[in-house]
């Protein structure tokens, strides 16, 4: 199961990934031990294995304990759960390290635009620029986003960061990520957006610090890139 | 073995269960408020929290009427009054009594429904629409729909003061017992109402 | 309101009405009637939620092909599709199936009612409901077709026709909705006051069938719950007709407040439809294992705190929506938290088998089928409610496959396991077990094979709600499992065929059934297959709790509630008369 998962280009989405694991295997014992106990039971406790049943009606402690000891057991692995998921939470969402870099992601039926500062590092500038569906971002840069919508609400998914966050009609949501390693990698949208949902389809470009230069260059002319 | 299995008081012991004693009637009238509530409750949630999420709402609220509003208050709380005093009557037996106060309930309630005519048409006039905006929208959403229950009993305290002119009333009594907890509720509704929208 | 009829004249007197073919079958006010019209609807409308369902999978594992029996799928009637499969599955198929079917058919005959406290309202409940599904399929007929914004019909895609290009559609599907939960709110009247009024002596609250405290609480959570979304479908339907905003920005409404009015009754809304199908698993499972329901009190406490804290967890649907993210650690703890009473009932269930007499029929089958199924649907619910992982799997395959995997084995699994048991009760007549059985492997092995791909699907990432995914690298991979996932629903929905003859057949020719054919406890079994009109022909009195199986010290292995005990208690004639006939 856990192999499925897309490969990780963020700085927390290795803690997801660990959630995911630690679960997955807490999870599955019991799952195991549950389907296998009820097998058993099936097979062993069949009518023409067994002539007489046995008469308990589970109401006294002794008995009650059968199922409330295992539950109680349940209940301290659900607040380790809740211990660990709460700090990936945490980091994620409620952290915002220091920005290295700067980008307005709007969502809007059915495109990602992605407005950048541009050189002076200002939003609202003449030298802002906003291109569709393309976002370029230098690795080990820690990038802060801002995320809105110009009509219903879509959902900013990038499966290699981990990372999933609702854009939202009237208001304005703040988050971040730090990826890791070159590459391209997918974004899509993850809330149903319209008849052309499917579509809504983004590319991250993750640089190295030339080539980064390269693109900045590129975009904004090499002279006013100079300014940066 | 159950203890119940061979327990010779079983069937005696379970006679003192307090449900059953309940008259079904308001079982059920309890059920229709409880969900009533909560469709209320829901509205005026949605009210409260974008009230306090969105400012500038007090400039929409000082258009609406809190004096008329108040009027009303006393209107429908005097109706609750002349409801349980027809409650009261059928309980002694008083027939005269029946009539006459579930006829004043009933006046009571088109008087609401009069004042809050001319409500609306004022703000009409001033041009307050549902669309005026959010305070508009949940103004005229709860008043209208609090009007709707009120005509629904006014209906009800109708149909029951012709059973009482017919006679007929007296075998089932306990009607106007579950009519009042409608109309006690719809006064209530509007006592969560008035503050919310005209005093704040 | 209280009906004029007292049950003490009703009882016993036998005087079959003559009411003519309307009053006798369209119109009837006997509960076992209307609960036959409750299963009859939700069952026709599982071909529409089923033939929807059909079309998705087709459309996920071979993209934009010819669907047979169809044509091509569009993208915007891909959208239209899921809508309605959501919306019939839940509201037009579930809910009437475990709720209207089995509450109606089986609270009054469990404790010992000669029908429901408010006959008429029962029947109006229905034809409510029956009005709801008309309005539901009538908007697929209307010009710019049904609501395609989702079963959540989030805003504002779904406040403005401009977003999704649906006009009427949207419309007619919140009206219907809307008439959906008034019919439920006049069924929870009668389940309520009967549960509560007409029990017979003897049958105390601690000894009321699972089923029964089950329903009941099914019908408070979904009373206390939906209110506010009434509210919501009001002011939706305000938005998209009048032109208010209420969840629409533009002139300061919230789109999420539509998403706190629907999940806090969507999250309930799942224990509605669940745990009926747990009160069916509960009262087959000490059946065919010739046992008594291990710890009936801890079991009816963890519902009642299962039912508590439903209340309290909705946001975990929101976690990444833009709420505070400093709500999601309360909603997270609390959501986890939820496993422990479900715990109780899974393992009380468990503990149930151990030792036991175990016979495998089609409905102990489904009951430990579903059983076994749930508890995937459990412990991935787990993985959901964490919030740091929720950032992840939120709103991919995973989800569908984790919901899938509740609502199914409770309310399918368990609603065929409840059919196989109470078929002779409520048709006269036996059902066919080896069909039976084929009908439960080829479900339980297909359910399987259709929602353990999209748990991986999921997992690689893959959003929900998408027409198709050719077009992203990273689901390549993916798109194997959807194939397998088609193929199985293929299966599933083939698997359906053995049930669907077993079921015709049996009505006209199945085996003669005697009343109590299974050796069960509780007093609908006391009465003829299918019980008469007014159900019973003599008062019951209630002796004992209903699990009362394999007693050593007991002269047979079941002992029916009403059964006398051994020593007979000195009953006075007046102890008998009928209670509750306000
Ligand atoms: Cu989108
Ligand atoms: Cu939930």
């Amino acid at each position: 199961m856990l192999t499925w998962l897309p490969q990780n280009v963020s700085t927390f989405g290795g803690d997801v990934d660990h959630l995911f694991h630690i679960i997955y295997y807490i999870t599955g014992v019991w799952f195991v031990a549950a389907e296998l106990f009820l097998f058993y039971c099936l097979v062993r406790f069949h009518k023409s294995r067994q002539a007489q049943p046995l008469y308990a009606r589970g109401e006294s402690s002794s008995q009650a304990a059968w199922v409330l000891v295992p539950v109680l057991v349940v209940l301290m692995l659900d607040l380790g759960i809740d211990k660990i998921g709460g700090d990936v939470w945490h980091r994620i969402k409620l952290e915002l390290p220091p920005a290295g870099d700067q980008v307005h992601v709007t969502g809007k039926q059915f495109n990602w635009e992605f407005t950048y500062p541009g050189p002076d590092g200002k939003f609202g500038t003449a030298d802002d620029q906003t291109i569709e569906n393309e976002l370029h971002v230098p690795v080990g840069t820690v990038v802060r986003f801002e995320l809105s919508s110009k009509d219903v609400i879509h959902s900013f998914f990038v499966p290699a960061l981990r990372l999933k966050q609702d854009a939202m009609p009237g208001r304005t949501i703040k988050g971040w990520f730090e990826a890791t390693q070159p590459g391209t990698y997918e974004i899509a949208c993850a809330e149903l957006c319209g008849f052309g949902h499917y579509g809504m389809h983004g590319v991250l470009t993750v640089h190295t610090a030339a080539d980064y230069q390269r693109w900045v260059q590129s975009t904004w002319g090499a002279a006013k890139a100079a300014a940066k | 073995m159950g203890a119940s299995a061979h327990a010779p008081t079983a069937v005696a012991a379970v006679n003192d269960d307090a449900f059953k004693d309940i008259a079904r009637g308001r079982i059920a009238v309890w059920w229709f408020l409880a969900s009533e509530i909560m469709v209320f409750g829901g509205f005026i949630t949605c009210y409260v929290l974008f009230r306090y999420a969105h400012g500038g709402w007090e400039d929409a609220a000082r258009h609406v009427n809190w004096k008329l509003g108040a009027v009303n208050t006393v209107v429908l709380l005097t109706s609750s009054l002349t409801m349980i005093l027809a409650h009261h009557a059928v309980k002694v037996g008083d027939k005269q009594g029946v009539k006459t106060f579930l006829g004043l309930t009933i006046a009571l309630g088109l008087t609401f429904l009069v004042i809050k005519g001319f409500e609306y048409h004022a703000e009409f006039a001033e041009g307050f629409t549902p669309l005026s905006g959010l305070f508009w929208s949940f103004y005229f959403l709860m008043t209208g729909l609090h009007g709707l229950h009120l005509l629904v009993g006014i209906i009800i305290n109708l149909s029951l003061l012709v059973m009482a002119l017919r006679g007929t009333i007296w075998a089932c009594g306990d009607r106007v017992e579950l009519g009042g907890l409608y109309w006690h509720f719809v006064d209530v509704v509007w006592i969560f109402l008035f503050p919310l929208l005209y005093l704040t | 309101m209280a009906t004029a009829t007292p049950s003490e004249i009703r009882v016993g007197a036998h005087h079959e009405p003559h009411l003519g073919f309307l009053r006798s079958y369209v119109f009837s006010v006997d509960h076992k009637v209307i609960a036959k019209q409750y299963l009859g609807l939700s069952l026709f409308m599982a071909l529409l939620g089923g033939a929807a369902a059909y079309l998705i999978r087709w459309q996920l594992a071979w993209p934009e092909t010819y669907v047979p029996g169809w044509g091509y799928v569009e993208p915007q009637q891909y959208n239209a599709i899921i809508t309605m499969h959501g919306t019939i599955m839940i509201f037009f198929v579930a809910m009437p199936f475990v709720l209207g079917a089995f509450g109606n058919f089986l609270i009054p005959l469990m404790v010992g009612a000669d029908d429901m406290a408010f006959p008429r309202l029962n029947m109006m409940s229905f034809w409510t409901l029956f009005v709801g599904s008309a309005v539901l399929i009538a908007s697929f007929f209307v010009p710019a077709g049904p609501a395609a914004g989702g079963w959540t019909a989030y805003a504002p895609l779904s406040a403005r026709p401009i977003y999704t290009g649906v006009t009427w559609g949207q419309n007619l599907w919140l009206i219907a909705v809307a008439i959906e939960f008034a019919s439920f709110l006049m069924g929870g009247i009668n389940f309520l006051t009967t549960a509560l009024n007409m029990r017979v002596p003897g049958m105390t609250l601690w000894r009321l069938p699972m089923l029964v405290w089950t329903e009941l609480i099914a019908a408070v959570l979904f009373m206390l719950s939906v209110g506010p979304l009434i509210a919501g479908a009001f002011m939706l339907l305000l938005d998209r007709i009048a032109g208010t905003s209420f969840f629409v920005p533009d002139k300061g409404g919230d789109p999420l407040l539509w998403q706190h009015l629907f999940w806090f009754f969507g999250h309930p809304e799942v224990y509605v439809v669940g745990l009926p199908g747990f009160g069916i698993m509960m009262e087959i499972i000490p059946v065919f294992s010739r046992k008594p329901l291990y710890g009936y009190k801890t079991i009816v406490w963890g519902m009642i705190a299962a039912g508590v804290l439903s209340f309290v967890v909705w946001a975990h649907h929101m976690f990444v929506s833009g709420i505070d993210p400093r709500l999601a650690t309360p909603f997270s703890i609390t959501t986890i938290l939820i496993s422990v009473p479900f715990a109780i009932i899974v393992f009380s269930l468990l503990v149930t088998l151990w030792g036991g007499k175990i016979e495998l029929t089609s409905a102990m089958l489904f009951a430990v089928g579903g059983l076994a199924t749930f508890i995937i649907g459990g412990v991935t619910g787990i993985f959901l409610g964490s919030a740091g992982l929720d950032v992840y799997l939120h709103g991919t395959y995973f989800v569908v496959a984790h919901f899938h995997y509740t609502l199914m084995p409770l309310a399918i699994f368990g609603g065929f396991a409840g059919l196989y048991f109470w078929f002779p009760k409520m048709f006269g007549r036996m059902m066919n077990e080896t069909l039976g059985r084929i009908h439960f492997l080829a479900t339980f092995i297909c359910f399987n094979c259709v929602f353990i791909p999209l748990f991986l699907a999921g997992v690689a990432g893959n959003p929900r709600r998408i027409y198709e995914m050719s077009s992203y690298d990273f689901l390549k991979p993916a798109q194997p499992l959807h194939v397998i996932a088609t193929i199985a629903t293929l299966g599933l929905l083939a698997g359906q065929i053995p049930f669907i003859i077993n079921f015709f057949m049996s009505l006209v020719r199945g085996r003669k059934a005697e009343r109590n054919p299974w050796h069960a406890n509780t007093l609908e079994w006391c009465t003829d297959s299918p019980p008469p009109h007014g159900n019973f022909s003599q008062p019951m009195v209630v002796y004992r709790d209903p699990y009362e199986y394999g007693n050593p010290d007991a002269p047979k292995d079941w002992m029916a509630q009403n059964e006398p005990p051994a020593a007979p208690a000195p009953l006075g004639g007046g102890q008998i008369r009928r209670t509750g006939t306000r």
